[in-house]
């Protein structure tokens, strides 16, 4: 018995696994911007399980998530552009892009982390606008960011004389950048999927629970709330801070509008929508909110045309519409997200009755 | 006369007008069971908060196994070794009685994020030296059979031994009680009763607060009496219950 439910979820561990490998070249038939759709999909994965940590696992609700995004973004840019004529390679730029984003994280959680709920919502909200404002601005009297041009010509995710950017031969398989890409975000998603889980169920995360749970009561057994907050903050950012130094590379472009409060709205959205908490949840909410606002984007154009024989309404705008309403029935009718965990669809359903 | 463990010198506490606490010194002997009790409102409870550190005093201050407690941090009281129950039931309700017992162990353990995502060796011996004193307090308890139940699925008197056995978890000096009888039949009382002396006869102080007069008479070695935030008495039961001030405060009411 037991020996079956192992064999059947090692049996869909491997096919998922061989989906995840030949998605890249399925997704290539319908053209190398599926492949990029399928890349941004990835990394939103990574940076909303990163947020999953402070929201999900520590129930600090983060508004200006994508600043610590930003961090990492503008770090790579700096260190391997013409802007500064500085090239360093992968592993000291992102490690130091980590560091700086783990950095702001702790500035940004040790005055506000007394705050809760609504409050602290409001005060990560600004911080992420600052930091976008400062990227926006810090082109004068010295020129850092290059405001709002951004900067250009950044270089991509290299391991030694192994580019990631253009097509290359691997075993006889031409791969693109994007394929490329693609795998590497594989890679770190997986890399984040296992220390989500582990730090879930560890001495950590139990005291994570515990601080969301009550916090008073944790605070009486011992759990310095402090610390553990800032360490969740602290490990949030540093993810964000990943997740932007290598969508910097992946883009080769960057610019303050790309860190708009939008995105961290977005983030958030992922997290909640999947299912706070809950990895495969998580990971579900990021893919379907990054491929289905694109597949409106390319999809209701056409099928438009096809039934009226011309644009009734203009697919960009209809595509927040839909949007929205997806995210207004998800609320109504799955509260607790669309693959919750099991503890917290029951919390929800009690709470209802 | 055993140790002096926990002293409360000039403690005060005022929230606004109101005098919660005033000038109050008391101490608590190493090994003893100490009652503390008082009419609705006479400052038990807040006693307690200024204790555990979840309340800053106005004035005065505690001195616990030798050295003084910092106001304001409450992880550092459970560290150094006083342990608590609330009034309203405070458990992890969305978690197991289990998980809620290993939380009481994290003040005693060490894991760190590396330890969690490395799984190293000492992380998961760690972890299940967490777990298996987890399954025995709840043996010690007697809800051993609701471990994987969620906290707040448990019945009334089922929670109070949770709280007791996450308190007990944390290996405290010095257990605090607040009102753990409150709401229990008399076999439930009875038992509690029992599982109070056996925690003491095990080494731990206890300090209870209780409204069941009886309860405190025939458990208590010492008894403190609080009236409008003022000590009124602190002494044996036998003296305590024909203090004149105190019949006339409290058990004559
Ligand atoms: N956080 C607070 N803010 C304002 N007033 C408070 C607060 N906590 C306690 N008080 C007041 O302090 C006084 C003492 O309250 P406390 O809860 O300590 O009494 P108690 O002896 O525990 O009573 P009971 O037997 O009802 O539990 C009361 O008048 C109460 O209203
Ligand atoms: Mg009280």
């Amino acid at each position: 018995m037991k020996n079956g439910r192992f064999f059947r979820s090692t049996a869909g561990v491997m096919a998922g696994a061989v989906l995840l490998l030949v998605l890249p070249f399925v997704a290539a038939m319908g053209g190398q911007a599926w492949v990029r759709i399928l890349d941004f999909a990835i990394l939103y994965v990574f940076l909303a399980l990163g947020l999953n940590i402070v929201v999900g696992f520590a129930g600090l609700l983060d508004l200006g998530y994508i600043a610590f995004y930003a961090v990492g973004a503008y770090t790579w840019a700096l260190l391997a552009s013409p802007h500064f004529g500085l090239h360093l390679p992968i592993w000291v730029i992102l490690p130091i892009g980590a560091g700086l984003a783990c950095i702001a994280g702790v500035l940004l959680g040790s005055p506000t982390l007394k705050l809760r709920g609504d409050y602290l919502a409001i005060v990560t909200l600004g911080f992420g606008e600052i930091v976008r404002i400062f990227m926006n601005n810090l082109n004068a009297p010295i020129n850092i960011t290059n405001g709002p041009q951004g900067i250009t010509l950044i270089d991509p995710v290299a391991f030694g004389s192994f580019k990631f950017s253009g097509t290359t031969e691997i075993f006889g398989l031409a791969l693109t950048g994007p394929q490329k890409y693609y795998y590497l975000l594989i890679a770190l998603c997986v890399l984040v999927v296992i220390i989500n889980l582990r730090l879930q169920h560890s001495r950590i995360g139990r005291a994570w629970q515990a601080i969301r749970e009550d916090e008073v009561a944790a605070k009486a057994v011992g759990i310095n709330t402090r610390n553990l907050k800032l360490l969740a903050f602290a490990m949030g950012a540093s993810f964000g801070g990943v997740a932007g130094g290598v969508f910097s590379a992946m883009q080769g472009f960057v610019s303050p509008e790309s860190f708009s409060l939008i995105e961290s709205i977005m983030v958030l959205a992922m997290v909640v929508l999947g299912g706070m908490g809950h990895i495969p949840g998580v990971i579900l909410g990021a893919v379907l909110l990054s491929i289905l606002p694109e597949a409106l984007r390319y999809g209701v154009g056409p099928i438009q045309t096809a039934l009226f024989g011309r644009l009734l309404v203009d697919p960009e705008s209809l595509r927040m519409l839909v949007f929205g309403l997806a995210l207004v029935l998800v609320m109504r009718f799955r509260p607790a997200g669309l693959w919750p965990s099991p503890e917290r669809r029951r919390e929800l359903e009690e709470a209802g009755q | 006369m055993s140790r002096v463990l926990l002293e409360a010198k000039g403690v005060a506490k005022h929230f606004g007008g109101v005098k919660a606490l005033r000038d109050v010194s008391l101490s608590i002997r190493q090994g003893e069971i100490y009652g503390l009790i008082g009419p609705n409102g006479a400052g038990k409870t807040t006693f307690f908060n200024c204790m555990t550190g979840l309340y800053v005093p106005d004035g005065g201050g505690f001195t616990f196994d030798g050295a003084p407690l910092h106001a304001d941090a409450p992880h550092q009281a459970a560290r150094r070794g006083i342990a608590r129950t609330f009034q309203n039931i405070r458990l992890f309700g969305n978690m197991t009685a289990l998980e809620n017992v290993m939380i009481g162990r994290h003040v005693r353990t060490g894991a760190g994020v590396l330890g969690a995502i490395f799984q190293t060796a000492a992380t998961r011996a760690e972890e299940a030296a967490i777990r298996q004193r987890a399954i025995e307090l709840l043996h010690y308890v007697r809800i051993e059979d609701r471990a994987g139940d969620l906290a707040k699925n448990l019945s009334y008197g089922d929670q109070r031994r949770l709280e007791i056995a996450r308190a007990l978890a944390t290996e405290p000096k010095l257990l605090c009680l607040d009102e753990p009888a409150a709401g229990m039949n008399a076999t439930e009382t009875a038992e509690l009763r029992e599982l109070i002396e056996g925690i003491r006869s095990d080494g731990t102080t206890i300090l209870f607060i209780e409204h069941d007069v009886k309860l405190v008479m025939g458990l208590c070695d010492r008894v403190a009496v609080l009236d409008y935030g003022a000590l009124v008495i602190e002494d044996v039961p036998a003296v305590v219950q024909k203090d004149q001030r105190v019949i006339e405060a409290y058990l004559g009411a």
